[in-house]
């Protein structure tokens, strides 16, 4: 790809179409992405290449429309979807979740409880939320839009959701549903496809160079010999993106161009 | 037919200081606040609260009514981080009871079953185990012999839970997107108390919504509180949405002591029909 043509492009459609191809295989299934570019990404996702994903509202619908945080011609509503029945897919293994995390370590162990120790955390965050639950029952991504030594770092304070090195230490049938699927951030594309699922580099956004992703990063990357630039948006995709799925640029304010 | 309207001070007048107490609603949605501001002004303390916690958790922390939290996550929705349970947390001024969402919905369904715990795969892996030490592992009776988390169940001395509408003898209405968990908490606690927008004649309820919309059953409800306006400064969706205005001062509150005694005495130090009295004064002024 040409560096005039990238750009051209947003470095928040690309995380968005990062964050779509999260979910491609998934089929019919809960797809539900936490926080902004990943709503985005997931609705990118079903419109193009997995129209059988099923989306929330945010709240308690299951409903069938492109648009990601507002619906002028109201909703399309599909299902029901209380938060004890979200307990329910969870369980049942409908759904492939996406997170976010103040901390998250090379095998994709993530915290957003607390920083410090527990038991007296220096910074009290969240709660352990869903995230245990969220781990060990379903594929999880995570979604970073400050890709920085802090949030990817040496080593997690609190282990809110489960990594592969945590995973391994159960038994076979304990672990059998846990699958980090992937990491999106604001500088590039990291997965856990290493023998013994260390993080790996998978590609870098325009304009950024794999040492730049290096140094953001607490610990030392698995970093193939050569490292792709992560895929730009289709200029279909980006027509969808910025008409109709997030008209009002809700994607640019959490990412803006560097 | 038994009438079981009472007032939120008569209803606190039946706690005691050390009792575990759970709150309805979710985050900052549908909490029983009228309640909430009704235990500040009593002189109750050293209670464990059980909540999806909001503000309920976060004033009852800033006013030194907390012993231990059990809960999965304290949230204001809208303003991410709750800032007087922040402060609790990291000056180390209460007990921490923490679990996962599910595990939290599983405790509560054990203790509206009456079971000691129900079995999950949650917290497999992660620090619950190392944090909570009421969780334990569980091995299967069955076959195939799989270890387990055991989530204990979560008994009550009381719950109150937030209602759009009631009749007078405990059957209780939503009438918003979501039911939360509200009939779990009255199931897991032994004194179980409604609290309502308004108060309407069994009749006409299902003039109001559909039937699935009659969550709570007079056979979990021991008192009902009419109490209009009270889930302020949360969202009452349809009757209201949250008040972002008041609940913004509220997290400025946590920033100083001084900051805190101004709040504290202005909307928490007087009754709650001095509190809306004086809310529906400011709209007044503010329109």
């Amino acid at each position: 790809m040409s560096d005039q043509l990238s750009g051209l492009v947003d470095r928040a459609d690309v995380c968005v179409v990062a964050m779509a191809e999260c979910f491609r295989g998934d089929g019919e299934l809960l797809a539900n992405p936490i926080g902004t570019i990943p709503m985005i990404g997931g609705r990118l996702a079903r419109a193009t290449f997995e129209p059988d994903l099923a989306m929330t509202d945010g709240e308690a619908r299951l409903i069938a429309n492109d648009e990601a945080f507002e619906w002028p011609g109201g909703k399309v509503v599909e299902h029901f979807n209380p938060y004890r029945q979200m307990f329910g897919w969870v369980w049942n293994g409908r759904r492939h979740v996406v997170m976010g995390g103040t901390q998250i370590d090379r095998y994709g162990n993530q915290n957003f409880a607390a920083i410090g120790e527990y038991a007296r955390p220096k910074v009290q965050l969240l709660g352990y939320r869903g995230a245990p639950g969220n781990t060990i029952n379903d594929t999880t991504s995570y979604w970073v839009p400050n890709h920085s030594p802090n949030v990817l770092c040496e080593r997690v304070d609190t282990v809110c959701g489960v990594g592969y090195d945590r995973a391994g230490q159960l038994d076979e049938r304990q672990r059998r549903f846990h699958e980090i699927r992937g990491v999106v951030t604001n500088l590039a594309v990291l997965d856990f496809a290493t023998p013994d699922h260390r993080m790996r580099l998978c590609s870098v956004h325009p304009g950024v160079t794999v040492d730049e992703v290096q140094t953001a990063t607490g610990f030392d990357l698995t970093i193939p010999d050569a490292v792709p630039t992560s895929r730009l948006p289709t200029p279909d995709e980006v027509e969808l993106i910025a008409t109709v799925i997030d008209p009002t640029g809700q994607r640019l304010r959490e990412v803006p161009n560097p | 037919m038994t009438d079981k309207r009472c007032t939120e001070d008569e209803a606190v007048a039946e706690l005691a200081s050390g009792m575990t107490i759970g709150f309805g609603g979710w985050g900052s949605r549908r909490k029983p606040m009228s309640v909430v501001r009704a235990i500040v002004r009593s002189d109750i303390t050293d209670l464990t609260v059980v909540s999806w916690g909001g503000p309920d958790v976060g004033m009852l922390c800033a006013t030194g009514k907390v012993k231990r939290l059990v809960y999965a996550f304290v949230s204001l929705d809208t303003i991410p981080l709750e800032p007087h349970f922040r402060a609790a947390r990291q000056s180390g001024a209460v007990e921490d009871e923490p679990y996962d969402e599910g595990m939290f919905l599983l405790g509560l369904q054990a203790a509206a079953w009456r079971v000691p715990f129900l079995p999950t795969r949650v917290g497999l892996g992660s620090d619950i185990l190392r944090d909570n030490d009421r969780v334990k592992t569980v091995t299967s009776p069955f076959e195939d012999g799989e270890e387990l988390v055991a989530v204990p169940a979560l008994t009550m001395d009381a719950a109150f839970v937030h209602m759009n509408r009631a009749d007078g003898r405990g059957n209780g209405q939503y009438l918003g997107p979501d039911p939360y968990m509200d009939d779990l908490f009255l199931g897991a606690a032994t004194q179980r108390y409604l609290t309502t927008e308004k108060v309407i004649p069994t009749e006409d309820l299902s003039k109001e919504g559909p039937p699935q919309s009659l969550l709570i059953s007079r056979l979990l409800v021991d008192g009902v509180i009419e109490a209009p306006n009270g889930a302020h400064f949360t969202s009452c969706d349809p009757d209201y949405p949250r008040d972002e205005a008041f609940q913004k001062q509220y997290a400025a509150s946590a920033k100083s002591p001084e900051a805190w005694a101004e709040f504290r005495s202005t909307w928490l130090d007087l009754s709650e029909a001095d509190y809306q009295a004086k809310l529906a004064a400011d709209a007044g002024t503010a329109a």
